[in-house]
């Protein structure tokens, strides 16, 4: 089991091992398909960003958040489905220096390209645990970009001890979900 | 329509707050069961995150998965026209008090009304009987199972092993995005339509229902074991948990035609059923429609 604290850097992403467990405390931003196609195009455009997105932890999530008058609190917030993902994360981790995506299902063979290329490492989080990874999320800033609803808005969390999260994707190329698919008993 | 202990919209409320916040029990069991046999590190990790987080969100109140789905509703029994418009305020009402993640957006320009609701949203199948009662059934799962529904249009020749090629590829390509450990419901015959709404139906049922017909309890165990030898796991990481349970329902079809769809439950299927007389209204965690 490792604990790791945001920010990360290069080293710090190449030396997690597929299969180790981990659990993250720090800051995290969510985005999900309609935050990644704006954010590409406002950085291709040349126009304004909103701050923590370079090099950050980039958490594949729509979150159920409420406001209660005292700020926002995450009701539940678990990993959504990240191959939704896979044809524009490759862009996204070149542009941002993502070092390090949670979410679910993994992504495809391109992705894991732009991971190696840029030290950057794909944490599994349990599909559907939303409550109990809501129960580390300490801060919730934001939305940016509220158009985009509460599910595609882009989120700041501030964390303490998320996980248990799997290293499922190293920044060498290596994938568990490539060799779980790889050795499945397809038989009738 | 028959005089009501509560309001319609009240415990359609009640429904989506049950549904979203308690695993069915009998999934539950499943859970636990299959803890108890899974021998891989990671699959027993998630299998145990899976298990604190439906005590969690029980504890709580809260849903136990953000994706708190389209929810489908079934009304079986006596009933009149005003029942869409009184569970379309309840699932408005609910979406506030619970809450619910807004899910419900235009296709086209993906705008979100906020509400859950929207042209043709939410979806209400009806299926009227003689009964003293109305039955409201709601099935909720996230658009990650969602999105791996599959249909496939066979030929007659290919038969039953071509029925169960279907449903393991289905289940095999699908990987972990449909976080598995879930439930596979199937739909075998019925045209286009029927075959995609049986295989949805069949995930209402609770996984201790047995099939009536001993042929296809046969293949449902068939398919369960052969899915639970694949290797895929929980999530797709990796173990010996890949279903915990396996659904059938039938058609007639066509001479010409084969229908199979597979849709797939996340381990989080939530239902919950409000059976409601004059008198009472009982909830329950399944139903056969």
């Amino acid at each position: 089991m490792t604990e790791l604290k945001t920010p990360l850097d290069e080293k710090a992403a190449r030396g997690l091992k597929l299969g180790d467990t981990v659990y993250l405390s720090g800051d995290v931003i969510t985005g999900r398909d309609e935050m990644h196609i704006r954010a590409i195009e406002y950085s291709r455009l040349g126009k304004p960003l909103p701050e923590g997105i370079e090099g950050s932890v980039l958490y594949h999530c729509g979150p159920i958040v409420v406001n209660d008058g005292n700020g926002w609190k995450a009701v539940a917030a678990g990993p959504t489905t990240s191959a939704r993902m896979n044809s524009l994360e490759p862009e996204m981790i070149r542009r941002f220096g993502i070092r390090a995506i949670i979410g679910k299902g993994g992504m495809s063979e391109d992705v894991g390209k732009a991971m190696s290329e840029v030290g950057c490492v794909y944490l599994a989080a349990v599909g559907g645990t939303a409550v109990s990874l809501a129960e580390s999320i300490t801060k919730v800033h934001g939305p940016e970009w509220p158009d985009l609803g509460m599910a595609e808005a882009m989120w700041r969390f501030k964390i303490e001890r998320m996980g248990p999260l799997i290293v499922a994707m190293d920044s060498k190329g290596n994938s568990l979900y490539e060799d779980v698919r790889s050795r499945l008993i397809k038989d009738i | 329509m028959i005089k009501l202990p509560e309001p319609i919209d009240q415990i359609v409320v009640n429904l989506l707050k049950a549904a979203n916040t308690k695993l069915p029990s009998d999934i539950g069991w499943a859970l636990e069961a299959a803890a108890g046999w899974e021998t891989d590190p990671t699959a027993r990790t998630q299998l145990g995150a899976i298990m604190d987080n439906v005590k969690k969100a029980e504890v709580l109140g809260r849903p136990m998965c953000q994706d708190t789905g389209m929810p489908a509703f079934y009304v079986k029994g006596r009933f009149d026209s005003s029942i869409a418009g009184l569970i379309k305020e309840g699932l408005k009402k609910a979406t506030e008090s619970i809450p619910l993640r807004p899910n419900s957006v235009d296709p086209i320009t993906r705008k979100n009304p906020g509400d859950n609701l929207g042209e043709g949203m939410p979806v209400i199948h009806y299926i009227p009987t003689d009964d003293e009662f109305t039955e409201i059934s709601v099935l909720i799962k996230g658009a990650g199972s969602e999105n791996m529904t599959r249909l496939l249009m066979l030929n007659p020749s290919d038969g039953v092993e071509g029925i169960k090629r279907a449903v393991i590829d289905s289940v095999l390509d699908a990987g972990g995005r449909p976080c598995p450990p879930g439930i596979i419901g199937i739909g075998i015959g019925g045209t286009a339509d029927l075959c995609i709404g049986m295989s949805k139906e069949a995930l209402m049922l609770p996984l201790d229902h047995e099939n009536s017909d001993p042929r296809l309890k046969d293949l449902e165990e068939e398919l369960f074991v052969k899915l639970n030898s694949s290797g895929l796991g929980p999530m797709g990481l990796g173990g010996a948990t890949t279903v915990l349970g396996v659904k059938i329902k039938t058609a007639y079809c066509h001479t010409a035609s084969l229908p199979v769809a597979v849709s797939i439950g996340c381990w989080a299927t939530r239902r919950a059923v409000a059976r409601i007389t004059d008198t009472n209204v009982e909830y329950s965690q399944g139903a056969q429609l």
